[in-house]
């Protein structure tokens, strides 16, 4: 089952869109509660990543049986070092989005621990991909 | 299957699909040009009831006459109760009618009101790792939970309601002067329908202490034809005046329970759709480091609750009143009557709490993944192919929910107007069976005879 959302940049009105509507499918599937909140709070931090740093992009997922895949895949700046990023705490959040509350230098590192595969590939100046996998069982 | 107040008078139905299209969780359903609720899918919030323009929605109490069966009754009186009444109206008035018609005691549920909030403290001293705590006290609110947040059940706090403490406290006060328990009848005065069926089948499953519910509107108009019957020179025996404390008073309206609350950052949320938008969020992880939440799901909590008899900010008003009165008693040191209760304290906080609260999800399409699966990929193939313009026309509230119906109870597609139009284009329907599909819908009488 393949669902996807487009993501634009600085919105953070439309943060949680994607998360939300796979929550919902997640649910009438029976995956366990506990499962769902991995999944959204993963897929949250990437959406919101993405708004925050990015030029706009888009989520894709994919649901089977087992489990669920997802990429969020945007045009931006690029992670120039990505073992940083994925430390706790560091972050190159703009000011304006550190207002907002976003920017804590959690993102990765939160996806990191609610998922069972985590993938970030990135080119300077193209842009980031992040793909994430969890398995309901 | 759970208990529900709320049910359908069919003779009495138009099938305005009013309430099919305002229900929070798309319980009801138009079937033979009547309203059908899904009773998995229903909450008793009671925004059906609200909506319906001929009152064919009606909540189910118990016979007012078995209150005589018990030479005990007690009546348990929500604090809304006495505000329901216009202000000049003496409440020692209201209570010796209430004697008069058949009680022997009478109980206002907010006395344990200060212990309940005690109860939730305790507990959520206890369980730091698991905040948000969600209030148990709207019922309608915990069965939203249940059966829509299951990853949230867990945040309900497994304490008894105010009804049942107070009921307990009843039960132990009229035990301790010696009176059997099978002469004592508790009757709770109920404001709305969640509670009822919170009586009828508590949370934790097990039996209610409460012998008999009664709807409030329906004792406000005994309790006033009483008094009109009596007149304005009848001579009655002042009982004593139920004095309740301010934060009791104030407890079933909206930030009553936060206002008294020790949690530092916490909301008072009310109205079934705003409730509803919050826990959206509050499952994503997008409301941070709040302790407690106060949930209602009626707009201004219990002052705006179903079966109240007057606008909802008039009676809100009154209780504001009576609780500015009696804060300005206890100013002046006097004991206001919840410290009755007192004594019995520790042996109401003690049988406060009750089993954990259980999810019963009405989101899953099937227990097992596979089938859930493979019906979701239909619905979504259905989904893509509806107008998506939620007319209800099919019966159901929207494209969606249809999409559903189609696949998981099997309801022929042909009866969505817009398919209907696509079959007759390619000659794949007839006439007959057009109409066929929509009066199984909206019935056969739904039009007068277009021939005469």
């Amino acid at each position: 089952m393949h669902q996807e959302y487009t993501i634009i940049e600085g919105d953070f009105v439309n943060a949680g869109k994607a998360s939300s509507s796979v929550k919902k499918t997640l649910k009438q599937l029976n995956v366990d509660p506990t499962v769902v909140k991995r999944v959204v709070v993963a897929l949250y931090e990437a959406e919101v990543n993405a708004i925050a740093h990015a030029y706009g992009g888009k989520v894709l997922v994919d649901i089977d049986e087992d489990k669920i895949n997802m990429v969020v895949a945007d045009k931006g700046p690029g992670i120039p070092d990505i073992a940083m990023a994925m430390q706790e705490g560091y972050s190159t959040a703009r000011p304006e989005v550190r207002d907002m509350g976003f920017g804590a230098g959690m993102g990765l590192p939160n996806m990191q621990k609610n998922v069972d595969k985590l993938n970030v590939t990135s080119e300077v100046g193209v842009g980031t991909t992040v793909e994430m996998e969890v398995n309901f069982n | 299957m759970f208990y529900h107040a709320l049910e359908i008078n069919e003779p009495k139905c138009i099938g305005c699909a009013r309430c099919m299209k305002i229900c929070p969780t798309e319980a009801i359903r138009i079937r033979n040009g009547k309203a059908y609720i899904q009773e998995h899918r229903c909450i008793d919030c009671g925004k059906c009831h609200e909506s319906c323009p001929v009152d064919a929605i009606f909540i189910k109490q118990d016979d007012f006459k078995s209150i005589h069966d018990y030479p005990h009754s007690v009546a348990l009186l929500p604090a809304v109760f006495l505000s329901q009444f216009p202000s000049d109206m003496r409440v020692s008035r209201i209570y010796a009618a209430l004697k008069d018609l058949g009680f022997r005691h009478v109980f206002e549920v907010e006395s344990s009101a200060a212990i309940y909030a005690e109860a939730k403290n305790r507990y959520a001293m206890a369980h730091t790792d698991q905040k948000p705590h969600i209030s148990s006290f709207c019922p309608a609110i915990v069965r939203l939970i249940q059966i829509k947040y299951p990853s949230l059940v867990d945040n309900i706090m497994p304490i008894k309601a105010p009804i049942d403490l107070s009921a307990m406290y009843a039960l132990k006060a009229l035990g301790e002067r010696g009176i059997p328990r099978e002469e004592i009848g508790i009757f709770y005065v109920t404001p709305c329908a969640a509670k009822i069926a919170a009586v009828k089948s508590p949370v934790d499953e097990k039996r209610s202490i409460i012998d008999g519910v009664i709807n409030m509107d329906s004792l406000y108009n005994r309790v006033f034809k009483k008094i009109k019957e009596q007149g304005k020179d009848y001579v009655f025996q002042p009982s004593r005046s139920p004095n309740l404390s301010a934060d009791a008073i104030l407890s079933t309206l909206t930030n009553g329970e936060r206002r008294i609350c020790m949690a530092k950052r916490s909301y008072a949320i009310d109205g079934i759709q705003n409730v509803i938008d919050f826990l959206d969020k509050l499952e994503n992880d997008e409301v941070e480091s709040v302790e407690f939440l106060e949930l209602r799901a009626c707009d201004q909590s219990c002052a705006g609750a179903l079966l109240s008899c007057d606008n909802r900010f008039l009676i809100g008003e009154r209780m504001y009143n009576r609780a500015r009165k009696a804060a300005e008693r206890e100013r002046n040191g006097e004991m206001p009557r919840d410290k009755e209760m007192d004594s019995s304290r520790e042996y109401l906080l003690e049988h406060s709490l009750v089993d954990a609260v259980k999810p019963r999800s009405m989101m899953t399409l099937d227990k097992d993944r596979k089938v859930a699966f493979q019906k979701m990929e239909k619905i979504n193939r259905l989904k893509d192919f509806l107008p998506q313009v939620d007319c209800g026309l099919c019966g159901a509230p929207s494209c969606d929910a249809f999409a559903t119906d189609v696949v998981v109870n099997r309801i022929g597609l042909s009866r969505c107007i817009f398919y209907q139009r696509h079959l007759e284009h390619k000659n794949e329907i007839t006439r007959q069976e057009c109409l066929a599909a929509m009066n199984s819908v909206w019935g056969t009488d739904r039009m007068g005879d277009p021939q005469k």
